[in-house]
């Protein structure tokens, strides 16, 4: 077991390295920081200047390793664009990206998980399959426009809630939350809405799938022989069977929920890592877009390695499986 | 039609600053206080004042921080923390400032002379974004308490207008935090004037969430007189659909960076007024014109020819993107300079209608009867609609045959690109922060040597003008001075060494009974505000 | 019975028959496809070609005379002069060309890897399952974006013009190829482990043969769905992309770069720049995922 834990850890560090190596040698071809960093009144020697104390002019290979050396030591540099250490820059819009991610998580899930069992319950009404249809406009139109939309009947049209921002934020020791003041919780319903659409289309769709297989089962046909209510068999035993899967998935997908932010975050000015990383690469701040990619790889890494334990410990045959495949 | 969530915000902010007026004793009554919410395009960078020379910081700091001259509305020097300034009658390398009496720094410090020393050899030290601005420096002297010299290395008759953005640190405040120098990225660490302030400015600091919002409340202890804006609650809005959103809303009171479709609409909106002016800055096109070949297809240089440049220019319908792209927010020209800065000249500035026919004739006659083929490198996050202007020349260089490929990036891929001479034909906005139309001259026609020359794309080389253009930098006869300017542009237009558009305008939004001017150089001050 | 009664009479044309939302949607999704292929010879104008273009035309509502050139267009005309209606058009044989490619590109890619990892096993099943891994924690979004950075810097600006399709397409081919593979991987497994290849091994046909003849056709079902699926998505993540700033040049506008320059005009009362390229977009996707949606649940034997 722990040698397991500790290959897998091996090899996160791993993809780890790998994914900072590529973001490093991307990073001359979005542009050239030192052109905005700089007035244009700049000579061409101050700008040379500037690019060799940012130890730009070096091979991508040193800068790479002078990152990394920095990195391990728990220095990630001082961002390009705001001049603050970048670390601190994502830890401070770190909360607002994941109490978004963490309510269009939640929305999605809850109103997934209902019209899912709902549209599987009753296959063959009109009702579920205009739920099923109507479900897909949402993932056919792109976030942006969704979000852009939004905007305009509920704030312009309606003026019910904000357009932008998180409204009052109340410090909770180092967390900045909005969740306890009415116009941030005000202000995250549209964020939340237009993150979260997608991925509730994905829950409902699998939670039905999973439902109409669970209840073709024999166990389910044995527990209606039985006598069980129709809502014993349904909640207590299918519903019961399909979360399993569901969760796994609703949380490996909470990675993509924090990458697709970026366009949410945007449309909203929602002061997120997401938003953040978007403005970095306009200005090319090379050390918050390292240290962003770093966190997203690190969170992938995270969720895998404890998916991947979670599964080894539940499931004594994957031992065999993995001691068979070593010889 | 109230909006609940902005009417609880407001309340919340009235009562926090009636709290904070009553705190101060300042004799601020409930009534007197007024809160603007600022929205903007982006937030400023920092809040050093000589670590980023950028509109947004600079705009932001002039809040807080004070230069010893500024820029008025009409594109006028106005005293600051300077009463008066000069040449010195005996020495002409010599500034001479007298200084204001009886201003006080946020944190009680008296200003004197030794102040704006400490400024300007932090101004000129190696980490500052602004050394640019202030290479003919020797040194700096204070003379009295009230006095300043300030030595150059030679005469330079308009260093003043060099001095809109600078802005005045207290000596002791530097020293006691050891911020002598602006931010050194290398470091890897932050300096203490990145989030704290200390400055002689009509605002203090409040809170500052980089990005968020920046709060700014009225220094009760400020010279001049109090503002009607008593606080300032800033928040820029990246997303142009999202920050008009907010205007209609009623979420912020003031968007500084209106989208030039937006303003009829946003007019016409009961509550709701614009208001347009002139900004400090041209849109032009330019190419290589001495290459003898171009880089981005195979091939002889085409703009070598003085025909094709005047068949180009004949082909650019101005008044068409001034009407449909810029929507009326434009002022046409045919001359690369605006109407604001020394060496304008409305002869020169007038321009053709389009003749096309005229145009082929020449494109034949030039032997480009059936054109030829080239890369219009442009902006697509800079100016106002530039990538759409880029589009829309594309289109009329193709009824001349000229067949332009359109290569739209970001500034940080475009503006490289034309400082290290790799594009062949581009588009480009100036700014002419001096004033005076050596700024234009220096950046854009003086061939590159010397720290000169690092915008000139065209690879205009003239020794001719070369040496006239430094003949300005320490011309004591402004006349005279006035009189080569006049000469160089003749020579430029002759040449066609640019293909201008137009001057762009500045467009304001606000809630109706805020009032505020259009600041050419799109810094407006919130001391300017009156409310109806 | 020839082939064509033999499909009619099968089991997945039963369903489509009796399935009016399937019928609709493929008759939908069928129309805009015709009419992108056919966009030369339908589209009234050719908005790919600037010196066509007058910018005087800017701004036309739909179905009224333009103030200063007195041209009308049905749909009205966008930013530059251009009018809608073709734009739409030709912006829809981008986006389905884009979408097709991208989709085309994921599957031969995600089916090779997933059989070649199912068949192989081992270390090379493990290897290539890590790389999916890594690949699935790159979101797509990132992934494209980072491909553009790369394709910005190798190719020359002189062909970056003609390359930003196939940038396109290759970015979100390679951000949708782990489905495919996982799901080939997962059914051919299956299929490996039963007797009739077992035997076809035993007698000495070679592995690419009992592949292709045997294991490939059994899973191209769920391929299908994913395909389907994927086009859709693929055509979405192309309109996404432009919102960033990434895709196609601006002179040749894909259906999601008609939309975000639209986004622009939506409060400036230009509706019909904004409505008319988001309907059609709606309606391309809508029909596409709807018909997945149907292939999905007629495909699966235990739903009957």
């Amino acid at each position: 077991m722990i040698a397991y834990v500790l290959r897998r850890i091996v090899q996160s560090v791993l993809v780890m390295l790998v994914v900072a190596l590529v973001s490093f040698s991307l990073f001359r071809f979005v542009g050239d920081p030192v052109a905005t960093m700089m007035g244009q009144e700049a000579s061409q020697a101050d700008r040379e200047a500037l690019r060799d104390r940012l130890g730009l002019n070096d091979p991508v290979i040193v800068q790479f390793a002078g990152y990394i050396a920095r990195a391990a030591s728990g220095d990630f540099g001082i961002s390009y664009r705001l001049q603050q250490p970048v670390m601190e820059l994502i830890l401070s819009r770190l909360p607002a990206t994941l109490e978004l991610a963490l309510i269009s998580g939640t929305l999605a899930f809850v109103f997934g998980v209902g019209l899912g069992v709902y549209t599987a319950l009753n296959r063959r009404g009109w009702l579920s399959g205009t739920i099923m249809t109507v479900s897909l406009v949402g993932v056919s139109l792109p976030t942006f426009l969704i979000g852009v939309l939004l905007i305009w009947v509920f704030a312009v049209e309606l003026q019910w809630l904000p357009s932008f921002g998180r409204g009052e934020t109340v410090d909770v020791g180092p967390w900045r939350t909005g969740l306890l003041t009415p116009s941030g919780r005000a202000s995250i319903v549209l964020p939340a809405i237009t993150l979260g659409l997608y991925q509730m289309t994905l829950i409902m769709r699998l939670v039905r799938a999973e439902m109409l297989e669970v209840l073709r089962t024999d166990y389910i046909k044995f527990a209606r022989a039985r006598g069980l209510s129709d809502r014993a068999v349904n909640f207590g035993h299918a519903l019961k069977n399909t979360l399993v899967p569901v969760i796994t998935i609703t949380g490996l997908q909470l990675g993509s929920i924090i990458a697709f932010a970026i366009i949410t975050e945007t449309v909203f000015q929602w002061p997120g890592v997401g938003a953040l990383f978007i403005n970095s690469v306009q200005f090319v701040d090379i050390p918050v877009m390292a240290a962003y990619l770093m966190l997203i790889a690190l969170i992938f890494v995270v969720i895998n390695l404890v998916v991947d334990l979670l599964y080894y410990a539940v499931d004594p045959r994957l031992r065999l499986d993995r001691a068979a495949a070593r010889h | 039609m109230t909006h609940p969530f902005s009417r609880t915000a407001a309340r919340r902010v009235a009562t926090s600053l009636m709290l904070s007026a009553a705190m101060l004793g300042a004799g601020l009554t409930a009534a007197q206080a007024e809160t603007l919410r600022w929205a903007r395009v982006g937030d400023a960078l920092t809040l050093d004042p000589h670590s980023a020379n950028e509109g947004p910081t600079s705009t932001l700091l002039h809040h807080i921080y004070e230069t010893l001259v500024r820029r008025d509305t009409d594109g006028s020097l106005k005293p600051r923390l300077a009463t008066e300034w000069f040449i010195h009658p005996d020495d002409p390398t010599v500034w001479v400032f007298r200084l204001r009496e009886g201003v006080t720094f946020h944190d009680g410090a008296a200003f004197t002379a030794e102040d704006v020393v400490a400024s300007i050899t932090r101004v000129t030290s190696e980490t500052s974004d602004f050394k640019g601005l202030h290479t003919a420096v020797a040194g700096a002297e204070a003379i009295d308490d009230y006095t300043v010299h300030i030595k150059m290395s030679g005469p330079s008759p308009l260093y003043v207008q060099n001095l809109t953005n600078f802005f005045v640190m207290d000596k002791g405040w530097i020293e006691a935090n050891g911020v002598e120098t602006p931010q050194d990225f290398k470091a890897g660490e932050e300096k203490f004037t990145v989030r704290n302030t200390n400055g002689t400015g009509p605002y203090t600091l409040v809170s500052r969430d980089p990005e968020v919002r920046t709060v700014l409340a009225a220094n009760p202890g400020h010279w001049d007189a109090a503002p009607a804006v008593t606080e300032i609650v800033y928040t820029p809005i990246k997303e142009a659909a999202t920050r008009v959103a907010a205007l209609l809303s009623g979420e912020v009171d003031f968007v500084q960076d209106v989208p030039v479709q937006d303003i009829e609409r946003l007019s016409n909106t009961a509550g709701i007024s614009v208001t347009t002016g002139a900004e400090n800055r041209t849109i032009f096109f330019a190419y290589d014109m001495t290459s003898d070949s171009l880089k981005s297809v195979p091939g002889d240089n085409p703009f070598k020819n003085p025909q094709v440049r005047e068949a180009m220019a004949l082909a650019l319908d101005r008044d068409a993107i001034r009407q449909v792209v810029m929507r009326g927010q434009s002022v046409p020209g045919g001359q690369n300079v605006p109407p604001f800065v020394n060496g304008h000249d409305p002869a020169l500035d007038a321009y053709s209608a389009p003749d096309y026919d005229a145009a082929k004739a020449l494109m034949t006659e030039a032997g480009y009867a059936d054109g030829f083929s080239v890369d219009l490198h442009c902006p697509n996050d800079r100016y106002i609609n530039d990538e759409a202007i880029c589009q829309a020349y594309v289109g009329m260089l193709g009824r001349i045959g000229i067949k332009a490929n359109l290569v739209s990036q970001s500034r940080t891929i475009h503006f490289p690109a034309i400082q290290n001479g790799e594009v062949d034909f581009y588009l480009l906005g100036w700014g002419v922060p001096t004033f005076d139309s050596q700024y234009v001259f220096d950046f854009l026609v003086h061939s590159p040597a010397d720290g000169r020359g690092g915008w000139n794309g065209s690879r205009y080389n003239n020794p001719e003008i070369d040496a006239k253009i430094e003949s300005l930098a320490t011309e004591t006869d402004l006349a005279k001075r006035d009189a080569t300017i006049a000469e160089i542009w003749q020579t430029l237009q002759q040449d066609r060494v640019f293909l201008m558009v137009h001057n762009q305008l500045l467009a304001y939004a606000a809630k109706d009974n805020v009032e505020i001017a259009v600041h050419p150089e799109n810094q407006p001050s919130m001391t300017t505000v009156t409310f109806k | 019975m020839n082939r064509i009664a033999r499909a009619w009479d099968s089991d997945l044309a039963y369903s489509f028959r009796h399935s009016p939302v399937a019928v609709v949607a493929a008759f939908v999704a069928l129309l805009i496809i015709l009419a992108a292929a056919l966009a030369p010879l339908i589209a009234p104008h050719d908005p790919f070609n600037p010196a066509s273009l007058n910018l005087m035309d800017g701004f036309t509502p739909p179905m009224e005379p333009n103030a200063f050139t007195g041209n009308t267009y049905w749909l009205g005309t966008d930013n530059q002069g251009r009018d809608i209606f073709s734009a739409i058009l030709y912006g829809a044989r981008i986006s389905l060309f884009v979408g097709f490619s991208a989709v085309l590109f994921a599957m031969v890619l995600g089916i090779a890897v997933g059989l070649l990892a199912a068949w192989r096993g081992g270390w090379v099943d493990s290897l290539l399952m890590r790389i999916a891994d890594v690949q699935l924690s790159f979101p797509s979004i990132l992934i494209a974006l980072l491909i553009f950075g790369v394709a910005r810097g190798v190719i020359p600006p002189a062909y970056r013009e003609e390359m930003a399709i196939w940038v396109l397409i290759v970015a979100i081919g390679l951000s949708d190829w782990v489905q495919f593979a996982r799901v080939v991987r997962g059914a051919a497994m299956v299929e490996k482990a039963r007797e009739y290849v077992q035997a076809a091994r035993v007698i000495g046909v070679h592995p690419v043969r009992i592949v292709l003849t045997h294991i490939l056709p059994n899973v191209m079902g769920p391929v299908l769905v994913i395909a389907t699926i994927g086009l859709a998505l693929a055509i979405i993540a192309e309109a996404t992309l432009s919102f960033l700033g990434v895709g196609v040049p601006p002179t040749q506008p894909s259906l999601g770069t008609l939309i975000r320059i639209g986004q622009g005009f939506l409060f400036s009362g230009e509706w019909w720049i904004i409505l008319f390229p988001s309907i059609a977009l709606l309606a391309l996707a809508l029909s596409v995922n709807l018909l997945g949606d149907w292939l999905r649940d007629a495909l699966n034997p235990r739903l009957k």
